[in-house]
């Protein structure tokens, strides 16, 4: 009986600790009307132009960064395992330089590389230099997951038996490599997702119309709606975790190999 | 002029040599087997016929074409692995129809083809399963289909049925000498089971440290063996360390024991220490055979129980020695502990000197008797 309690104890603490702050902020966005509950905090948020705008930015930022950074990080990943497997330690190290060198840093560094060029004085310009911070924020995350998702399958033998069958470079990547790392690939794009919707350094220093800078405004202007925002973020997340699940599992049997 | 030729060819990894001086020429419809023990340069061999790996040296020629230098995915060679290979996220048709889409062949034929192949290789009913819904042997299959369906000049199969159990890998290795039969198509395979190689080649190339050390059929290769290596490497072998008594006349000394081989031993002089290699198959009981024999006695070590042959271990003094008999339920076999008189025929030895070359090989007669 003590066997099965301590467990289902230490799982009602840790469960409590994430619940009880969620509850909190979730009740106190419910109380922007004196004396009842509603949704008005809710209300204002999606009502609200620039909410609506500046999440569109950074889902078109976010869209952009993910494409980019696939495109770039499984051929590279891909030829690192095939060709060098070698680099693999130095392209790890690179994978934490983003963990090291802080986004304050970051993003003086490219706006100081690339001044006096397109990238910085044109609006576009900078979009295109934020996207690039992004694609080096999110290096760590979308190349571990890619690297995870190839070492999954035998991408030696997948090379040569498409090869052998007459396939080229491009045809391997994209019939044979992206749709089997496609789950790892699809992880990684949401942690990225996750990463580009709520950053606040880069795009505030880059004066970028983002999510992240709105978010930090509105919890300085008022006082409800910032809890809202967070409910609005979280479930945000939650469907994003579904969807990886729900888009995974048939690609993840398949990949599994034989039984 | 034959099919494949390789014309010496040589790959080194840095100082390295995997394979040295290989030369070999197969004809068009022929099923060859390389045959060694691992990291004898079998696989990298098959890997630059198909172009996955590019020789240090020499030329391969397909077909009067030298292919030395053309990437892999213009060589029109199908391959199968021993890892099935079979891509996760096609069916079973999408598979074998892979190479046909990237020929970028009609619809229709593409259809008409992998329904052809399913057929051939009897799973017309999965062509929609993917490949985790199947078993081993049945993704096995799947690949050799696949590597069938773009009519390829040559199929190399490296070790492909290493991954399956026995039972699967002998009605499999049927299957696909029928196959290539049926299709007439050249084929090289890798196997480290002699028994495989065996069962399945028109010729086999027996290799050891990235060198040929003999081609022949596999009769020739396991009756007449070119080198000690292959005679070692190929079927069991007792190995008896020998003095060599008279040379002239074909007489050496097994712990005291006279023992006549077929002929003079040219390259020896008497008192020379040499090997005596003896198959078991071609050793009975003393009593069985008529013609002029050899007999050796010792004591009966170990009996095995093999089901359709029982196998036997003698130890002589310093020497060991295997022999077979056919289980008959009728007769007890030897005991144990007990005493033994066995023989064998004079042509039945193979006398392996101390350099890698045999003195003499087994002649044919003691072959037939195998």
């Amino acid at each position: 009986m003590l066997k099965r309690f301590w467990p289902w104890f230490w799982f009602t603490v840790g469960a409590m600790y994430f619940l009880v702050p969620l509850y909190a902020t979730f009740d106190f966005s419910l109380r922007a009307r004196r004396g009842e509950l509603s949704f008005a905090a809710y209300a204002n948020v999606l009502n609200d132009i620039k909410f609506v705008e500046s999440f569109w930015f950074s889902f078109q930022t976010a869209l952009a960064t993910i494409v980019i950074s696939a495109l770039v990080i499984v051929p590279t990943a891909y030829w690192v395992q095939l060709r060098l497997p070698r680099l693999r330690p130095v392209i790890e190290f690179f994978t934490l330089l983003p963990f090291v060198v802080p986004a304050v840093v970051l993003v003086f560094s490219l706006a100081r590389t690339y001044s006096r060029t397109p990238l910085t004085d044109s609006r576009e310009g900078l979009w295109v230099l934020l996207i690039g911070s992004y694609v080096i924020l999110s290096f760590p995350y979308m190349y571990r997951a890619v690297d995870t998702g190839l070492r999954s399958i035998n991408i030696h033998d997948l090379t040569e038996a498409a090869q052998s069958l007459g396939a080229g470079w491009f045809t391997i990547l994209a019939r044979v490599i992206f749709p089997n790392v496609y789950t790892a690939l699809l992880s990684g794009a949401f942690i990225t997702f996750a990463i580009v919707m709520g950053e606040f350094t880069i795009a505030a220093l880059l004066a970028q119309p983002a999510f992240g800078p709105y978010m930090n405004r509105l919890a300085s202007s008022r006082v409800y709606e910032p809890s809202a925002l967070a409910i609005i973020s979280f479930a945000l997340t939650w469907a994003a975790i579904a969807a990886i699940q729900w888009i995974g599992q048939g690609a993840q049997a398949r990949v599994a190999g034989p039984r | 002029m034959a099919f494949l030729e390789l014309v010496n060819v040589r790959k080194s990894f840095g100082a390295s040599v995997a394979v040295e001086n290989f030369n070999l020429a197969v004809e068009r419809g022929e099923f060859v087997s390389f045959l060694g023990p691992s990291g004898c340069g079998k696989t990298t061999t098959l890997r630059m016929v198909a172009g996955f790996e590019k020789p240090t040296a020499g030329r391969i020629v397909i077909d009067g074409v030298d292919v030395t230098d053309t990437p892999p995915n213009r060589r029109n060679i199908g391959m199968v692995f021993q890892s099935y290979a079979l891509f996760p996220n096609m069916t079973v048709a999408d598979n074998i129809g892979f190479g046909l889409k990237i020929a970028r062949r009609p619809a229709d034929e593409i259809r008409a083809r992998v329904e052809e192949l399913l057929r051939i290789i009897h799973m017309s009913e999965f062509g929609r399963r993917y490949p985790y819904q199947l078993s081993g042997g049945q993704q096995q299959r799947v690949a050799l289909a696949r590597a069938l369906a773009i009519q390829p000049k040559l199929l190399l199969l490296d070790e492909p049925l290493s991954a399956l159990d026995a039972k699967i890998r002998a009605s499999l290795r049927q299957e696909i000498r029928e196959i290539q039969r049926q299709l007439g198509i050249t084929t090289i395979y890798v196997t480290h089971d002699q028994e495989e190689a065996m069962a399945l080649s028109d010729r086999i190339v027996v290799m050891s440290r990235g060198r040929i050390e003999q081609i022949g059929t596999p009769f020739e290769v396991y009756n007449f063996p070119a080198t000690r290596f292959v005679a070692s490497f190929v079927g069991t072998l007792n190995l008896l360390q020998a003095t060599v008594v008279d040379a002239a006349i074909g007489l050496v000394s097994v712990e005291g024991q006279s023992i006549r081989v077929a002929r003079p031993l040219t390259q020896h002089r008497s008192g020379d220490a040499v090997s005596l290699a003896l198959r078991p198959e071609l050793i009975a009981l003393d009593g069985q055979i008529n013609s002029e024999v050899n007999r050796l006695s010792g004591t009966v070590e170990d009996v095995t129980f093999l089901g359709s042959i029982v196998r036997v271990r003698v130890r002589l003094s310093a020497n060991k020695l295997h022999f077979d008999l056919f289980n008959n339920p009728q007769l007890r076999p030897p005991q144990p502990g007990s005493l033994i008189t066995v023989q064998f025929a004079p042509e039945a030895c193979l006398v392996l000197g101390e350099d890698a070359s045999p003195a003499h090989p087994m002649s044919a007669s003691a072959a037939q008797a195998a």
